[in-house]
């Protein structure tokens, strides 16, 4: 025991110092930053090797600052520090690389899309107006979106959570795994066969039998259809990956208590997986309200407004778009970037609403 | 109240494989019964055939009688909840539930059992908690989310939560296994309360635990990995650390293998 404890005060000194290494100061990478940055203008835009751009200019600093970091940091810190150095700036590098287009697309849609941000858009559809017209509006998209999108979701939700429930918690066997295959099929579906499908199915097969002429007919709830058809795998996946997670020492200290195995499923199971179910609705969601292919095969668009989604053509925000941005007119672009911009927010507005509601309020606060 | 357990030849299986072989043993009302033994031996699987835990798993199924006061409880019209209601049940590892409070925890057994009452919850709760020894350290924040409690606190919170519904006999897997020498006394003095009240029966590795905390000791042992558990002898707990008959226990108790 005595020679334990004087161990420390006889030698602290050598301790500290093999625990000790140089590191290079704040201000020495700010330097090599600034000096990389110089570099590449001088060598890239002054020097105009390359035909130096700024994109250019913009690697090749990056580049310069990579190497002279590295020597620099070998030569004052060791190898094993610079490695750490030069690893740590590409991670960042590759960071902020992923950021650029993500960005460049938010910056766009705002620049673009506030053009026609007036309450004229907001308030009309297209009725009368041609692609050589001012004014005209998103209003029936708007409503065409937020109807086909929300049947969808309210079919897909409970089907989808259910399949999901059945595949964790009972689906044992051949069935199970069966049912396990499909979903998986099912979520390479490309829309237009979804859209097809539905065509095939519903708007030619069943909608003669709902109209009094006989007659087969668009609709936005057979574009609700469709997009059930591709959304249905993604939430049941993500459900099932949620659920998956879920401690089953929960779900055994749940039946511990005599709790029924439904009760535990809906009071313990599903609250504890929330959050992340939620996020795959959502993720379901702003997918299918993206959709246009299917939603131009059956329900067809239309300039006019229609909030009826059993019957007739209805647009959505994304026909509205493609409808827009064809139109080569300095009228139609303006529209498409707009409808764009708010297809964005609302699904957006969507995310942030949905994340609120599905957190633990109760045990979230102080 | 407390009731006496009997087990004649219980055998569990996890499908092909048989982890415990014909348990025969009688466990006594308001007493402490301890299940020591080394590791795959089959203490676990044991307890968890008492309260019908052990067919949760896909494949596992118990062969022979379990009886609690002379009722079968693997009988056909046996309701399984209605058992483990009775037989309640807590495990190595604290697990309250993450997305509820303290209090909505401790109540959990009663109010998703079908309890509506906010009076008879309230004071389901409390009784629960003191019963827990929880009380005084949780009571002013009762709706502060049960996971954010110390280990030891939390181990007591699903003690309180398991004899929240009033069962009569209550299963403990290595209770403290995850906890600190403090919390474990904690649980001990716990434990001792308890069989005023309850029959207890608790698995633990823990010799000393076995020996502080039980009135009676079953020594559970496997001859070779592979071979089904079997009880090798059942006794007052001073005989089974004093004068075991068995010479595999004495060898287990006095540290020659396990
Ligand atoms: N879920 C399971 N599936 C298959 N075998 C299991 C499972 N749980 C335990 N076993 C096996 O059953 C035997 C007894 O395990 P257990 O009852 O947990 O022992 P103990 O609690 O005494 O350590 C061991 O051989 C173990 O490997
Ligand atoms: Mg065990």
């Amino acid at each position: 025991m005595t020679s334990m404890t004087t161990i420390p005060t006889s030698s602290s000194a050598p301790l500290t110092n093999a625990l000790r290494s140089r590191r290079l100061p704040v201000w020495a990478l700010v330097a090599i930053g600034v000096a990389a940055a110089v570099l590449a203008v001088l060598l890239f835009k002054v020097a105009g090797l390359m035909d130096g751009g700024w994109v250019l200019t913009l690697v090749g600093a990056v580049l310069i600052f990579l190497i002279g970091l590295s020597v620099i940091s070998s030569v004052v810190e060791g190898r094993r520090a610079a490695r750490n150095r030069v690893a740590t700036s590409l991670i960042y590098s590759a960071f902020v690389l992923a950021l650029v287009p993500l960005v460049s697309v938010v910056i766009t849609l705002l620049n673009k899309g506030r053009t026609r941000l007036d309450g004229t858009f907001f308030n009309n559809s297209m009725r009368n107006i041609t692609a050589f017209d001012s004014g005209g509006g998103a209003y029936h998209a708007i409503v065409g979106t937020l109807e086909q999108a929300g049947i969808a979701t309210l079919i897909t939700v409970p089907l989808g959570v259910a399949g999901a429930i059945y595949i964790v918690e009972y689906g044992r066997g051949r069935l199970a795994n069966t049912i396990r295959f499909f979903v998986d099929v099912m979520t390479g579906i490309p829309s237009i066969v979804a859209g097809l499908f539905i065509l095939a199915f519903w708007v030619l097969i069943v909608s003669p039998h709902l109209s009094s002429t006989h007659q087969p007919f668009n609709s936005g709830f057979a574009a609700a259809l469709a997009l059930f058809v591709l959304m249905l795998p993604t939430v049941t996946r993500s459900t099932e990956e949620m659920l998956r997670l879920v401690p089953a020492s929960l779900r055994e200290g749940s039946f511990a208590l005599g709790i029924a195995k439904w009760k535990t499923i809906m009071r313990i199971v599903i609250p504890t997986a929330l959050p992340g179910i939620v996020t795959g609705i959502m993720l379901a969601v702003a997918r299918a309200a993206g959709e246009t292919a299917p939603v131009l095969l059956v329900a067809g668009g239309t300039p006019n407004r229609n909030f009826n989604p059993f019957e007739g053509n209805q647009e959505s925000l994304s026909v509205y778009i493609y409808d827009q941005a064809a139109a080569a007119t300095k009228y139609g672009p303006p529209r498409a970037w707009t409808a764009a911009l708010t297809l964005v927010a609302l699904v957006l507005l969507l995310t942030v609403v949905a994340k609120l509601l599905s957190r633990r309020t109760k045990l979230n606060q102080k | 109240m407390a009731k006496r357990i009997e087990a004649v030849g219980v055998t569990a299986y996890y499908g092909a494989f048989k982890a415990i072989d014909g348990i025969s043993m009688v466990i006594e009302p308001k007493s402490v019964t301890a299940l020591i033994g080394p590791s795959g031996c089959g203490k676990s699987t044991f307890l968890r055939s008492i309260n019908r835990m052990h067919e949760v798993l896909p494949g596992a199924r118990v062969e022979g009688k379990l009886t609690i006061d002379s009722q079968d409880i693997y009988a056909r019209d046996v309701d399984v909840t209605a058992v483990r209601r009775t037989i309640g049940m807590v495990f190595q590892r604290p697990n309250p539930f993450p997305t509820m409070s303290i209090y909505d925890n401790v109540v959990a057994g009663l109010r998703l059992g079908g309890v509506r009452r906010k009076s008879l919850l309230d004071d389901a709760c409390e009784k629960a908690l003191r019963a827990a020894n929880l009380w005084n350290e949780v009571h002013t924040r009762l709706n502060r989310p049960g996971a954010g409690l110390s280990g030891g606190q939390q181990q007591r919170l699903c003690i309180a939560r398991a004899i929240a519904v009033e069962p009569q006999v209550v299963l403990m897997d290595e209770p403290c296994s995850a906890l600190d020498p403090i919390s474990t006394l904690a649980i001990e003095d716990l434990i001792s309360e308890l069989k005023n009240q309850y029959t207890i029966i608790i698995v633990t590795h823990n010799m000393q635990q076995a020996a502080r905390v039980s009135d009676r000791t079953a020594f559970f042992s496997i001859d070779k990995t592979g071979d089904p558990g079997r009880l090798i002898e059942y006794a007052e707990t001073a005989k089974i650390f004093t004068n075991p008959s068995v010479k595999k226990t004495e060898d287990y108790i006095t540290g020659r293998f396990g």
